[in-house]
């Protein structure tokens, strides 16, 4: 067991521990910890990024806007300006007298060229020091080239991922309500929190559309401006990773009397109950039946798979780490699906009714942490003896290293592991990582097979 | 099509970087960090920095890649990193116990003027750094150079901290390797030991982003350069120093420093470079060439002549690192291919002239671009005037190559979509013949699947 920072004992929590359940969270990483966490511009960036007819521009040194391109698989069925990769290059001499002239320059050439419907623009961490007013240089670009032009105040240093999607957020505000919304059914909805990884925010329009229920706008999976600008229209907020997106719809309750629901489409459980609550929210009898119907038929297929599944993995151990705990409530319920146990989980961002949550679902041992490293990430699978680990690019390696399965459920899945079919895909992601036979030659589990032979 | 924004014309850029072919500067002196043995690098400035560079990293090599953060607030932006600094270089001893911390600055650290020098003077002087352990630093301003810089800045801070001038005087020969893969760091060092020279290199990443799976998470793998191997370079006979943009620095710095005289060679790509590489090395060590070596080079020349008729001729645009490029182009050149479009987005002094030596008088039409606007979206204009036959970069070059229908070999930083770069080396003989296979295999392919039914052939 490696020793846990002493400042981080309180972000750990073992379940069945004697001690009250306090979870420290929303906490500054600790200076030198090797923090699995991103930046406030990262936040922002993952946000909006799906909007694929909008322009996309990182203000600053080149880093930034080369680290993201084209990074998530957000997919889109129209445009894709959102996949290549502008930015400012900000130079010394830049950086000296500052990037304001650049950045109107950069902004009017990029307009010109591809006739964007909005243009985002980035403020990265050194624009917030150098002070370049990029709300003015956005304000006279919009002025001129009749589009919206909005900053993004995303500089790094200005806290957690979480503030980052706040400034989308806040960019966001500023476009919604700036279309016609006339032919919007009352029976309508906005589909928020889901990025379109693998084509998820497809699947899920198309449940909605069964169900009868008319998608205003996807915020910001295959996302476009013109759909944002109608968002106000719907009848309904519907709010995926509620991490990044409760922030934008309070405020549209607040500002245009839209409530929200809180869902999740992750995992069979999770995402039947999601499907009823938005059909219950309407009260429309027919909806509902749709619904009950469309739920038990694609119950009917994928169950027998499950089962097929589950017959392998049945008692296998699974840890979770991820940005945002919402995300972990439904792999836990998902897994248990599977048959599987979780013995540890955590995630980089979560607040504290997120982990309190977490511990009414968890078994007890279960280990809960906040912003943990790959110290203890690689200790905790270890004394779990876990068999597969769920998390993002960084722990991949650390899972492998250590003879252990793994499951992207971040950036870089491949596959839809949302709705019905994802999971599917993911029963037969984790089944082939838990029961590959490169497992069987790893030392950590069986030895050293060299040393055997002899 | 997804670059279908991209048009043939090219109009005067000044303000605006398209798909860039370069990334900045302290991701470069992060690689060179995990190449000292126990090391954490550490990133001074917002969390977000060392978290794209460690996913970067992560994603090239498929390894873990350690590396701690200052993590800058809103505060530190105001009052300056060093409290920050000094908190880390406290816990990193702590709890994570390397032998060194190569701390890097970021555009932020840069801007609002943190001073490394004094922090770190602070930090020894508080007793936050234990007897035995070091803190190193190098300034990586993002908004100069590219991550070339900063790789070069960090490997000219392992001379700076640690090469002893008292060292005691050894026949040993000082190798700088500049930014290659693990895997070609491993073959210099066989090569050298083939030539039964001993050597002193750093940094060396190979056995750190090229570990075996032995069941266990090594938070230090065992590979790098020891700091008392570096110490000892200032004893060396000579340093010889490998790619210009990546090495000069570092081999200049140790003949101030410590009087080992030093020269630096373009990068041993390809089979004149390498030939240099191995003279260089046989007159320096005053040893012979064991035939194990020149059969290595034989073997080598023999594929060229087999196949030297497939590749005759054909256009090649190539993007990445400026020494990867200029040895690139040397060895095209040998190969009768014609390199037509060069560019790299670190700016290089001399850049144009190193190219023009490569090419040796040969393809007076090929377009040189390096430093600003030299990015991918050029690149891809000037394919779009006249096509090539093959495109040689990174993974971000698939986007050219699958809109404009080009055959295409990965090589450089980052490869996020294949694997083979950590274990397979191009530097050498047997590097040399790695990239020739590649390179046929693309175009053989090519053929096989373009080719009429009638003209579908078994041997080509």
């Amino acid at each position: 067991m490696a020793d846990i920072l002493r400042e981080r004992e309180r972000q750990v929590y073992r379940k069945g521990q004697q001690q009250a359940f306090q979870l420290d969270c929303e906490k500054q990483s600790v200076a030198g910890s090797v923090s699995q966490r991103a930046c406030v511009f990262c936040g922002s960036r993952v946000v909006l990024y799906p909007i694929a007819d909008a322009l996309h521009i990182v203000h600053g040194p080149i880093g930034c806007a080369s680290y993201t391109w084209d990074i998530r698989g957000a997919l889109s069925s129209g445009p894709e300006l959102h996949r290549l990769s502008f930015s400012t290059d900000l130079q010394e001499m830049d950086v000296v007298r500052g990037g304001e002239k650049k950045l109107y320059a950069a902004l009017c050439e990029l307009i010109d060229a591809h006739k964007p419907k909005a243009a985002f623009v980035y403020a990265t961490c050194i624009v917030g020091v150098i002070g370049d007013d990029v709300e003015a240089v956005c304000k006279r670009a919009s002025m001129e080239k009749g589009i919206p032009v909005l900053p993004v105040h995303s500089e790094g240093f200005k806290g957690t991922k979480k503030d980052g999607y706040r400034a989308a957020c806040d960019a966001l505000l500023q476009i919604v309500g700036t279309g016609p919304v006339d032919d919007v059914s009352p029976l309508s909805i906005n589909i928020l929190g889901d990025f379109n990884l693998a084509g998820e925010t497809w699947m899920i329009r198309d449940y909605y559309s069964r169900m009868g229920v008319q998608v205003v706008s996807c915020i910001t999976g295959d996302g476009r401006i013109d759909d944002i600008r109608r968002a106000h229209g719907a009848a309904l907020n519907v709010v995926q990773c509620s991490g990044s997106m409760t922030y934008l719809a309070k405020s549209m309750e607040e500002k245009y009397g839209i409530p929200f629901l809180r869902v999740s489409y992750f995992g069979v459980d999770d995402l039947s109950k999601s499907l009823y609550d938005v059909a219950r929210h309407f009260k429309d009898k027919e909806m509902l039946q749709r619904t009950q119907s469309m739920v038990r038929e694609e119950l009917q297929r994928i169950m027998p798979i499950i089962a097929d599944y589950r017959r392998a993995l049945e008692g296998k151990r699974a840890a979770i780490y991820v940005g945002g705990a919402f995300k972990a409530f439904s792999l836990v319920s998902a897994l248990r699906l599977l048959g599987m146990k979780t013995v540890m989980v955590g995630s980089q961002t979560g607040n504290k009714d997120d982990y309190e949550q977490l511990r009414e679902l968890c078994d007890e041992g279960t280990i809960i942490a906040d912003d943990s490293n790959p110290l203890e990430l690689s200790s905790f699978l270890e004394e779990k003896d876990v068999d597969v680990f769920i998390g993002g690019v960084k722990e991949r390696p650390i899972a492998y290293k250590l003879g252990i399965g793994f499951c992207d459920h971040n950036h870089e899945r491949k596959e839809a592991l949302a709705g019905f079919e994802g999971m599917v895909n993911f029963a037969r992601e984790v089944y082939g990582s838990v029961m590959s036979p490169v497992w069987r030659l790893t030392p950590r589990k069986r030895g050293n097979p060299l040393e055997v032979v002899k | 099509m997804l670059l279908r924004h991209t048009t043939d014309e090219v109009l005067e850029r000044t303000a605006l970087t398209v798909n860039p072919a370069k990334t900045c500067q302290p991701i470069g002196a992060m690689y060179a960090a995990l190449g000292l043995h126990n090391c954490l690098p550490h990133s001074h400035g917002s969390q977000g920095c060392c978290s794209y560079h460690r996913s970067t990293l992560t994603r090239h090599y498929k390894e873990p890649v350690m590396a701690a953060t200052s993590s800058f607030t809103e505060g530190t932006s105001v009052f300056g990193g060093q409290a920050n600094l000094l908190q880390a270089i406290q816990t990193i001893f702590g709890v994570y116990n390397p032998d060194v911390i190569a701390v890097h600055t970021t555009c932020l650290s840069e801007t609002i003027g943190d001073d490394l020098v004094q922090i770190i003077a602070k930090a020894v002087a508080e007793g936050k750094v234990p007897a035995g352990k070091h803190v190193i630093h190098c300034n990586t301003p993002s908004y100069v150079g590219s991550h070339v810089t900063g790789f070069s800045s960090m490997t000219k801070a392992l001379v700076t901290y640690f090469a002893d001038p008292s060292a005691e005087k050894s026949k040993k020969i000082n190798l700088i390797p500049g930014w290659v893969e693990p895997s070609d760091m491993r073959e210099l060092k066989c090569l050298a030991h083939k030539l039964g020279i001993e050597i002193v290199m750093y940094p060396d990443t190979s056995d750190v982003l090229d570990a075996p799976q032995t069941g266990k998470h090594e938070f230090y793998p065992r590979g790098g350069t020891t700091v008392d191997q570096i110490k000892s370079s200032g004893g060396s006979i000579a340093t010889l120093g490998l790619g210009l943009s990546s090495s000069s620095a570092a081999v200049e710095a140790l003949q101030t420093k410590c009087g080992v005289a030093g020269e630096t060679l373009e990068l041993p790509i390809g089979l004149q470079a390498t030939d240099r590489f191995i003279d260089k090395l046989r007159t320096l060590a005053g040893v012979t060439v064991p035939d194990a070596v020149t059969d290595e080079r034989g073997r080598l020349l023999d594929m060229i002549a087999d196949m030297h008729q497939y590749v005759h001729g054909r256009r090649v645009a190539l993007f990445g690192d400026p020494d990867q490029l200029v040895s690139l182009t040397e060895f095209l050149t040998l190969l009768d291919m014609k390199p037509v479009y060069i560019v790299t987005g670190t700016p290089t002094p001399q850049f144009e002239n190193r190219i023009k030596t490569a090419l040796g008088g040969n393809v007076p039409e090929a377009k040189i671009k390096a430093g600003a606007q030299a990015d991918m979206y050029l690149m891809h204009q000037w394919i779009k005037q006249e096509t090539v036959d093959l495109l040689i970069g990174n993974t971000y070059g698939k986007y050219i190559a699958r809109d404009e229908n080009i055959p295409f070999v990965r090589h450089g930083f980052p490869i996020l979509d294949r694997v083979g770069h950590s274990y397979f080396p191009t530097v050498g003989y047997d590097g040399a013949m790695r990239l020739l296979e590649k390179i046929l295999g693309v175009l053989m392919d090519r053929q096989d699947r373009d080719a009429p039914e009638e003209r579908f052939e078994l041997t080509m």
